[in-house]
């Protein structure tokens, strides 16, 4: 065990921090579930592609940095420490580029990976459906093969980022004779195509976050498939699945979180009468340190040729129960001031942001499998639990 | 930047791991309970030879010169199989602290008791102002214990034991009587005290590493009772109210791991700055423990409740050790007052300290 970076990661990390130092903007952007905020999220993404630093871990011919996993802390560590905004196009780069990675073709990664990584093409996700929430072998939604194309039919829902978004990724039922999680296939689908209709949902914070998509005979052509027809499911659960489990939320967001939240206790310690507040915030800080460093623990064994297993199932749950905790913890900090929040107080945009922020942890356990199906598949392929 | 064991380190883990499984048994355990002195000497033996009680001893003085790092996958082990033998107290607390104090102050009398308790021959406890008895002190044959900033060094001889019963029937706990004198004192002032700070956190470490493998064997143990247990004409752990029990075990266990890897890794570079990280890993190993302890007890149903059932050899001793070297309040405390410094390290970029920033000897 040899916890000190090398010379090598330290000039890397110095490398971020002095771009991102010239380049992260003054001042906020406006949220990204915003017409304006959509395209000034956009040209961020432009402005990181043209220094290379859209998705460090791809490899350099498609925009990326060929860094492993160590160096990708690193980047997310002063990201984060830097403020800047949040990525648009997390859906693409963080859940959608390591499946690409594994199973797509040359062509499909020279096509979708390098236009993902110049920030032209921005992607919303496409798993759910009304019928198929957590039961996502309930799938319905078809793509049936005519000739080199496919015909989709049928509905998506709770898409993120699909009201702006120029692409979807996801899961459609290619063999009508089949069921739960056979004859499934990885398609991804252009929503500027005809037949097909966007609405808007609006989500707790009022913004429409997420969407739900409807398919009326839209074509296709079967380059867009990933991988084998019907094999879509294996794709979507595969170790790209595990590893995507392990980037979509780096810890870097959760430590920077805690890190704002001790200087608002600091700031706030003299009108505190809650006397669980103190603990709190000394669990938030620990929680987001032990995240950090099970992360760094995963990504050590996986730059040695390990595989991660069974046990970043546990990831999501801790992450997503310490983020509400964190926001908690925030807005009795904040007291009265967060209903309003906080106008006419000296640090207002920073409560505005804390507010944000707790309405969106209210999502963490519910998005990218509940954390009730996370407990499900704990106890059976972690602990090893009977299924029935 | 590597946070893996090496194939060494865990090889010498399977090695002990091995012995403990066949020769640590539940029945044994409850054989001891039975003793007068609670302490098997074979057993002892047996570790000693495995080399566990040579581990930190410098090779000059007899031992395998190995470092806490090297030795925290051992601890855990020892917590699986919820050891009685206070193996862990002599080898990785009491003889850390004399190899310490021998660096510092050298003499025939530590040299020649070093090499004893690295080949196991004598048993070495301590007794530190945090804990207010000390196990197994009846088969100590000597004591090194605290007096102010002093560590005295008393022969058994010289200490009356007030022995008391424990909630854990593998424990037998004393105060010990003994008056300090200027023959027994091996070091005084400023480097006395360090020398316990350091002995508090090896001793919290290495109490987090047993509560993190007694956490392990309790979530295994309910795990086998809910696959094999029926009810309802099925296994018990086919629920879903069950799973999800074990479930929240799991989650503090993997994510107590980690915090426990790295205090025991600046331990060992950083003795004299590891406060935050063991206080850290001292939580959440308590947290974890007594969580599978509730959970798994509830698991087993009525059995649990019995003292038949075996699960509370483990839980019993997770709810004593959760107190020991320190219990949530003192190490959050800790972790409160770091956070509070003006110039505490906060945030993503400081995980690892601010080694990176070129200051070798700052890890905090």
């Amino acid at each position: 065990m040899d916890l000190i970076y090398t010379s090598q990661q330290n000039s890397f990390r110095m490398e971020v921090r002095d771009w991102l130092r010239s380049h992260v903007p003054q001042n906020k952007l406006p949220s990204f579930d915003t017409d304006d905020g959509f395209e000034a999220h956009r040209a961020w993404e432009r402005t990181l592609s043209e220094g290379n630093w859209g998705m460090v871990t791809w490899p350099k011919e498609y925009g990326g940095r060929g860094c492993d996993l160590i160096e990708w802390l690193i980047f997310e560590e002063e990201y984060y420490r830097a403020g800047a905004p949040l990525r648009v196009n997390q859906n693409g780069i963080f859940l959608l580029g390591p499946t690409l990675m594994e199973y797509g073709t040359d062509a499909q990664k020279a096509r979708f990976i390098t236009e993902m990584a110049k920030g032209n093409e921005m992607w919303a996700q496409g798993w759910s459906e009304p019928g198929a929430g957590s039961d996502m072998a309930a799938i319905r939604c078809r793509a049936d093969r005519d000739g080199n194309e496919f015909v989709i039919n049928g509905q998506k829902i709770w898409s993120t980022r699909a009201v702006y978004a120029d692409w979807v990724f996801g899961l459609f039922r290619s063999d009508p004779e089949s069921s739960r999680h056979h004859g499934l296939s990885f398609i991804l689908v252009p929503l500027n195509s005809p037949g097909v209709t966007v609405r808007p949902i609006p989500q707790l914070n009022g913004l429409p976050g997420f969407a739900e998509i409807f398919f009326d005979d839209v074509r296709v052509s079967d380059f867009n498939l990933i991988g084998e027809e019907g094999q879509g499911w294996s794709i979507a659960m595969s170790t790209a699945g595990f590893e995507r489990g392990l980037m979509l939320r780096s810890p870097a967001r959760f430590q920077q979180a805690s890190r704002r939240l001790v200087e608002l206790y600091r700031a706030r310690q003299n009108d505190i009468l809650d006397l669980s507040i103190e603990n709190a915030v000394v669990q938030c800080y620990m929680d987001a340190e032990a995240y950090a460093l099970s992360t760094y623990q995963t990504a050590s064994r996986l730059t040695k040729g390990g595989k991660i297993g069974a046990e970043s199932s546990c990831n999501k749950i801790f992450w997503s129960e310490l983020d509400i905790r964190i926001h908690e913890t925030a807005m009795s900090l904040l007291g009265p001031y967060a209903e309003t929040e906080g106008v006419g107080m000296k640090y207002h945009e920073e409560i505005a942001a804390w507010v944000d922020g707790f309405l969106f942890s209210q999502s963490g356990p519910i998005y990218a499998g509940t954390n009730e199906i996370q407990r499900n598949i704990i106890a059976e392929r972690l602990l090893g639990l009977p299924r029935k | 930047m590597d946070f893996t064991f090496s194939e060494e380190q865990q090889f010498f883990e399977s090695t002990l791991a091995d012995f403990l499984k066949d020769n640590v048994t539940a029945e044994q355990i409850r054989q001891r309970w039975e003793s007068a002195e609670g302490f098997d000497k074979t057993t002892w033996q047996s570790l000693a030879e495995l080399g566990i009680t040579a581990a930190l001893v410098q090779e000059a003085n007899g031992g395998l010169g190995l470092s806490f790092e090297d030795c925290i996958l051992l601890m855990q082990a020892c917590g699986r199989s919820a050891l009685p033998e206070p193996i862990i107290e002599h080898s990785f607390i009491a003889a850390a602290l004399l190899e310490d104090v021998h660096a510092i102050a050298p003499s025939q009398t530590t040299k020649d008791l070093l090499a004893g308790v690295a080949a196991g021959e004598k048993v070495l406890m301590t007794s530190h102002v945090i804990n207010p008895h000390t196990n197994m002190a009846q088969s100590a044959d000597a004591f090194l214990i605290q007096f102010g900033d002093d560590i005295h060094l008393v022969d058994k001889s010289e200490v009356q034991l007030k022995t008391m019963k424990s909630l854990d029937p593998s424990r037998r706990m004393s105060s010990l009587d003994w008056q300090p004198s200027a023959k027994s004192c091996l070091l005084n002032g400023v480097k006395g005290s360090e020398l316990w700070q350091r002995t508090l956190n090896r001793g919290a470490l290495a109490t987090a590493a047993q509560l993190l493998g007694l956490a392990e064997a309790m979530v295994s143990q309910a795990v086998k009772y809910a696959s094999d247990r029926e009810q309802f004409g099925k296994p018990i752990g086919t629920n879903q109210a069950v799973k999800h029990l074990l479930a929240d075990c799991a989650v503090q266990i993997e994510f107590a791991k980690p915090v426990i890897h790295r205090a025991a890794y600046t331990v060992s570079v950083a003795p004299n700055r590891a406060d935050w990280a063991v206080s850290h890993a001292k939580v959440c190993a308590s947290e974890a423990a007594k969580l599978a302890a509730r959970h798994c007890t509830q698991v087993f149903g009525a059995m649990g409740y019995t003292w038949e059932c075996d699960l509370h050899i483990w839980a019993k001793r997770a709810w004593v050790l959760d107190k020991e070297w320190g219990d949530n309040g003192f190490h959050k405390n800790r972790i409160h007052e770091w956070l509070l410094q003006p110039k505490a390290l906060l945030g993503p970029e400081f995980t690892f300290g601010r080694r990176y920033l070129g200051d070798a000897n700052e890890v905090v």
